[in-house]
């Protein structure tokens, strides 16, 4: 156990050694997979923040159902459980005409002349329901509910849909949606090359010291011996890039994230990104470590696969 | 300690075999020379030996491993316990003469307590105190080749196999190296020795098998040898 450690260490030391050594070559495996790291990141960071986005939008979208004022409590309550058992259907809010009247009063707040020509007659303004869709996409059966003609009835005005909205949250989110998979494409894409990058790397340093190598071997080295300070090279360039990508992504956060609101044309919620960031700060420095290893890893140790296999010639 | 048994080796199915049915036993403590001309099969042999290559029939027993039984993962443990020693020497470049040495007791996973107590003793039977320092292209070929004494006999092996060790050295050089080995032999270790320098194999008087197109044409203790 105690030589075990001692061999660890050795091989951990001679890693990082070789890591140094060959430092133009690691600087370049290394940029390779800090792209494809900070991709990742800014697809996640994205992602989420586009979700939130939508989800924001979604929010606002609601149907508004007048009642007129003789529907008696006990039919306006049965319209609501009823409405309530649809599938599509989120959330009922019942707005008295007192409600809207107070609401419509602080909307107007500025505007005394419409406060003071409200206060002249009757409350004007219906009693309404605003229903909250789960899926905006689909509000047909909602609509064919309050079509049907003993429902039509209750109602003062034309039901409002919000529709105008609707399209142009469509438009959003078939932009996100292709900014997604634009993402995954990119992380995907940028994966293959940095792994093929610093695969390259470490058969160039194997070639280079491929006598080295042959002389381990016949002094009894173990085929970990030989490998592992190769592969602790690569594990070191990926929790290098991982930090690196974290902290370039934190600068721009505190040097520009006011620039990049007023650029982002509103699409992308900075402050979203931002605080999304800070609060799942650890969880993506952790997945960020978790990839950047396992490229790493996974490419060293293919790349020394073919020579440390033993001649097996009979 | 070394059991050949009908061992024959084929590099190609066309050409011919390097080895044809080769048996030789070897005592513990042994001195050994193996000679003949180059292309003889004399490295095949070493080779074997050292589980470089397999052999196409036959069977090999060293210190107790049957070869036939050796999983591949198991070859550097078998390594560990045979020195070997080459004509170009193979030191690593980039390290000093103690690394050189202690290198071989890193790969073992010794301590370095351990190897700074060890080295420094076996530079010492090789005739290198002092020199602990120098990088290997700093040396001369004796004293390069002593390195390499030095770094195959650190985890004191049972067997030492030095293949035609003194073939890039001059005369005297040469002598200095072969004495290191008779010492060596003389703490209790095997050696198998294989060169084409008659001169030593005349001077050391020891066991000499002969080698020829892969066949072993004689096996004669204390020979001296005449060309013919």
């Amino acid at each position: 156990m105690m030589r075990r450690a001692i061999t660890f260490r050795r091989i951990v030391r001679t890693g990082i050694f070789n890591l140094l050594r060959n430092a133009w070559l690691s600087i370049a495996a290394m940029a390779v997979m800090l792209i494809t790291l900070t991709i990742v990141l800014f697809s996640i960071i994205a992602n989420a923040t586009f979700a939130n986005t939508i989800a924001g939008i979604n929010d606002k979208i609601d149907i508004s159902v007048y009642l007129k004022d003789d529907v008696s409590n006990e039919r306006r309550d049965e319209l609501i459980s009823d409405l309530k058992e649809l599938d599509n259907v989120k959330s009922v809010d019942y707005l008295s005409k007192d409600d809207a009247l107070t609401k419509y009063k602080q909307d107007n707040a500025d505007n005394t002349e419409l406060l003071i020509a409200i206060s002249q007659t009757d409350n004007p303004l219906p009693a309404s329901l605003q229903i909250k869709p789960r899926d905006v996409n689909k509000i047909e059966e909602i609509k064919a509910y309050l079509e049907r003609a003993e429902i039509k009835e209750l109602q003062s005005d034309e039901t409002s849909y919000s529709g105008d909205r609707k399209e142009a949250v469509d438009k959003i989110t078939g932009a996100t949606n292709f900014l997604r998979r634009a993402g995954v494409v990119g992380v995907i894409i940028f994966s293959i090359i940095s792994m093929l990058i610093i695969f390259n790397t470490i058969q160039m340093a194997i070639f280079n010291r491929r006598d080295e190598l042959t002389i381990m071997r016949l002094l009894g080295a173990s085929t970990w011996f030989i490998r592992g300070p190769f592969v602790v090279e690569s594990i070191m360039y990926g929790i290098l890039s991982a930090i690196i990508s974290i902290a370039v992504l934190n600068g721009l956060f505190v040097v520009s994230s006011s620039t990049l609101q007023a650029t982002s044309l509103g699409l992308l919620d900075i402050d979203y990104a931002n605080r999304y960031f800070g609060d799942h700060f650890w969880a993506i420095l952790t997945m960020q470590l978790v990839i950047g290893i396992f490229i790493g890893a996974a490419s060293s140790i293919i790349a020394t696969r073919r020579y440390l296999k033993f001649k097996a010639v009979k | 300690m070394i059991l050949l048994d009908r061992v024959s080796k084929s590099y190609s199915s066309e050409s011919e075999p390097a080895l044809e049915r080769i048996s030789l036993h070897v005592e513990p403590k042994e001195f050994v020379i193996i000679i003949g001309a180059s292309g003889a099969g004399k490295s095949t042999l070493l080779k074997l030996l050292t589980r470089e290559e397999k052999p196409s029939s036959g069977k090999i027993i060293v210190g107790g491993i049957d070869y036939d039984k050796l999983k591949d993962k198991d070859i550097p443990l078998l390594r560990r316990k045979i020195g070997t020693v080459f004509q170009d020497f193979k030191l690593l470049p980039n390290k000093n003469v103690f690394e050189n040495v202690a290198f071989a007791l890193e790969i073992v996973g010794m301590s370095n307590r351990e190897i700074n107590h060890t080295v420094p003793r076996v530079l010492d039977i090789v005739g290198l105190r002092g020199k602990e320092k120098r990088m290997p292209l700093e040396l001369s070929g004796g004293e390069r080749q002593r390195v390499a004494i030095a770094r195959a006999v650190v985890r004191q092996p049972k067997i030492l196999i030095a293949d035609e060790p003194t073939g890039n050295l001059d005369p005297k050089h040469a002598w200095d190296v072969i004495k290191v080995l008779e010492k060596i032999n003389r703490y209790g270790t095997t050696v198998i020795l294989t060169t084409h320098n008659i001169e030593i194999v005349n001077k050391l008087k020891r066991r000499v098998v002969t080698i020829k197109d892969g066949k072993i044409v004689s096996d004669r203790a204390n020979a001296e040898y005449h060309e013919s």
